[in-house]
């Protein structure tokens, strides 16, 4: 009996192993086809001039490969978001997990539920009829195609991410350590700027790099309203084009093996490590929230 | 907080209340009086039409089984209901005459009040910083009155002689008894008239225990203290009064001596002799 299982325990342990295995050597792969394609890149430009260049003419002869303007586009629309989604998505969390009488709460609750289900490219269609034509007339912007706009659609889809994780990680500070502070004459915003906060911190920080990686990556509601110009941006109030848009948008017509169809798989490298480094800093975080 | 708001409208002050109800008619002058509190948690009712009062300078042991109001009825002391989200509770609680839901603020009270529970929660901070913490939440930061009111709190519970030699290391470094002696001097650097102690033992071995027992002897010569235990015999060992309750009901309350000899109510014996509970 005991050896069956014994058998049996080895067996189940073994397919864990290979589903854990399993997953790596996906992302292995994917690293290694697209570090196959997009490396040739280098035959045709420089790695300097590819990163710094300030000028995408893919199709120009020859043509130019310069991801700065693409690079600078994402981190703005990027960076946008943040700002907006970050602190109304903490504080919006605080007020769920600690202020709201629980009615409400679960009617919060709901509606950010809801709000991560509404597709992007539903969200992008928003943007486009109302958004991008409200900001142009009440902003006086000779187009409503910003980067703001989609700074402000990147903020709808990183708070829903944002707002459950703080949560949880609010939730997640023992009661005894707030009853602890509540006894000892703690008013409960001292407690919940001394204690709780303190104590969910590093899960709020996880909530907002994972937020960030989720907007990070988003291709179709910014390709929808950010007007898609490669060029180097000024301020968050003209047309830019991000990394994701740009493979979308060309990765149909790049001819199979040309320079412009390596560049391409060589913006996914870059994606890739960009996304890589921000869920890895969330996942730090995630674990010393965890650890306590 | 608006349960809270509509909780300290439920509290009807009834100074006049009849006091014979209250187990001692000798003392007029009681540090807590409570008359008529009930408390229900949604539907359900938890304490059931208490009264009694609490002296000064003495212990009150709490006894009954499971489930039968003593922590809710702890807590209703210093108010740490207050955050219960369908707690309902009506009748009042005086604390030296006032009314602590009507004329005091929770968190005066609490600091007058001080709470000891089960498990020993030092925050994850220094030995040191962990009893300056309520006063520095009251504002005070003047360093050398600290220093003194962290010696001072480490001896009353009987902390100071193991740890005057590492004030500034980890809090969770200490021992689970040593925890709990450490919340309880906690607690007392904020200079409470009550001190409200939640089973403080049940997770500590004998010694710790007759560590924390020896400091609430002493403790009761400056404080009023009520001690909600399981274990019957810590109730007779310092208790100087003993309150039975049994699902929600006060049984009986009177002499600790007289509780463990001859109680007036059967129950009581059933439960000491450890028939039920
Ligand atoms: N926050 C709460 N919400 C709902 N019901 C509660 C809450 N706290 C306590 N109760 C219920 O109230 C009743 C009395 O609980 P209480 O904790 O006061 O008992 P107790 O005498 O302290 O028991 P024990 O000896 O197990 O600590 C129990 O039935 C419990 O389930
Ligand atoms: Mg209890």
């Amino acid at each position: 009996m005991a050896k069956l299982r014994k058998f049996k325990e080895a067996i189940i342990e073994k397919l864990i192993f290979l589903s854990g295995i399993a997953s790596i050597v996906f992302v292995a792969l994917i690293f290694i086809f697209l570090l196959r394609e997009g490396i040739s890149v280098l035959r045709s430009t420089s790695l300097g001039a590819f990163l710094g260049g300030k000028f995408w003419y893919p199709i120009s002869d020859p043509p130019k490969l310069g991801i700065l303007p693409l690079i600078l586009g994402s981190l703005l629309v990027t960076l946008g978001a943040i700002a907006m989604a970050v602190p109304l998505g903490i504080a919006a969390a605080f007020y769920i997990a600690e202020v709201a009488p629980s009615r409400l709460r679960n009617i919060l609750k709901s509606f950010v539920e809801i709000l991560s289900a509404i597709p992007s490219v539903v969200l992008g269609f928003l943007g486009i009829t109302i958004l991008v034509p409200f900001l142009k007339r009440f902003l006086d912007l000779p187009t409503g195609l910003t980067a703001f706009a989609g700074s402000i659609m990147l903020a709808f889809m990183a708070m829903p991410t944002i707002i459950s994780i703080s949560e949880d990680a609010i939730n997640a500070v023992p009661r005894e350590y707030k009853e602890g502070a509540i006894a000892l004459g703690a008013t409960h915003w001292q407690t919940l700027h001394r204690v709780i906060i303190h104590g969910a911190l590093p899960g709020i920080i996880a909530a907002a790099m994972l937020g960030i990686g989720r907007v990070f990556g988003e291709t179709m509601a910014v390709m929808m309203v950010t007007g898609n110009a490669a060029v180097i941006p000024n301020s968050l109030f003209e047309p830019v084009r991000t990394l994701t848009a740009t493979i979308a948008a060309e990765m149909g017509e790049a001819a199979k093996g040309s320079p412009h169809y390596n560049a391409l798989f060589a913006i996914g490298i870059v994606l890739f490590v960009i996304s890589f480094l921000i869920n890895l800093t969330a996942d730090l975080f995630l674990n010393r929230s965890r650890r306590r | 907080m608006g349960h809270a708001e509509k909780k300290r409208c439920d509290m009807t002050d009834r100074r006049e209340a009849n006091n014979s109800s209250a187990g001692q008619v000798d003392h007029p002058d009681p540090k807590i009086k409570v008359r008529e509190l009930t408390i229900h948690y949604g539907k359900v009712r938890v304490l059931n039409n208490l009264s009694l009062d609490i002296q000064k300078n003495e212990i009150l042991s709490v006894i009954g089984p499971a489930n039968s109001g003593k922590t809710s009825f702890l807590r209703s002391l210093n108010r740490l209901n207050d955050f219960e989200p369908n707690i309902r509770m009506s009748g009042s609680i005086l604390l030296d005459g006032r009314n602590i839901y009507k004329d005091l603020d929770a968190e005066g009270l609490r600091k007058r009040v001080g709470m000891i529970f089960a498990l020993p929660i030092p925050l994850p901070r220094s030995i040191h910083d962990n009893i300056t913490y309520g006063p520095r939440l009251a504002g005070d930061h003047d360093k050398s009155a600290l220093d003194q009111l962290v010696e001072d709190s480490l001896k009353a519970a009987y902390l100071w002689d193991e740890v005057k030699d590492r004030l500034r290391s980890s809090a969770l470094k200490l021992s689970g008894g040593q925890q709990q002696r450490l919340c309880i001097a906690r607690t007392l650097a904020l200079k409470p008239e009550v001190i409200l102690f939640d089973e403080p033992c049940s997770g500590l071995d004998p010694i710790s225990t007759a560590k924390v027992e020896e400091s609430m002897m002493e403790l009761k010569k400056n404080h009023t203290i009520v001690l909600v235990t399981n274990n019957t015999k810590q109730a007779a060992r310092v208790g100087t009064r003993t309150a039975f309750f049994l699902m929600g009901d006060l049984v009986e309350i009177d002499s600790t001596e007289k509780i463990f000899t001859a109680p007036a109510d059967s129950r009581t014996n059933d439960y000491i002799i450890g028939r039920f509970g």
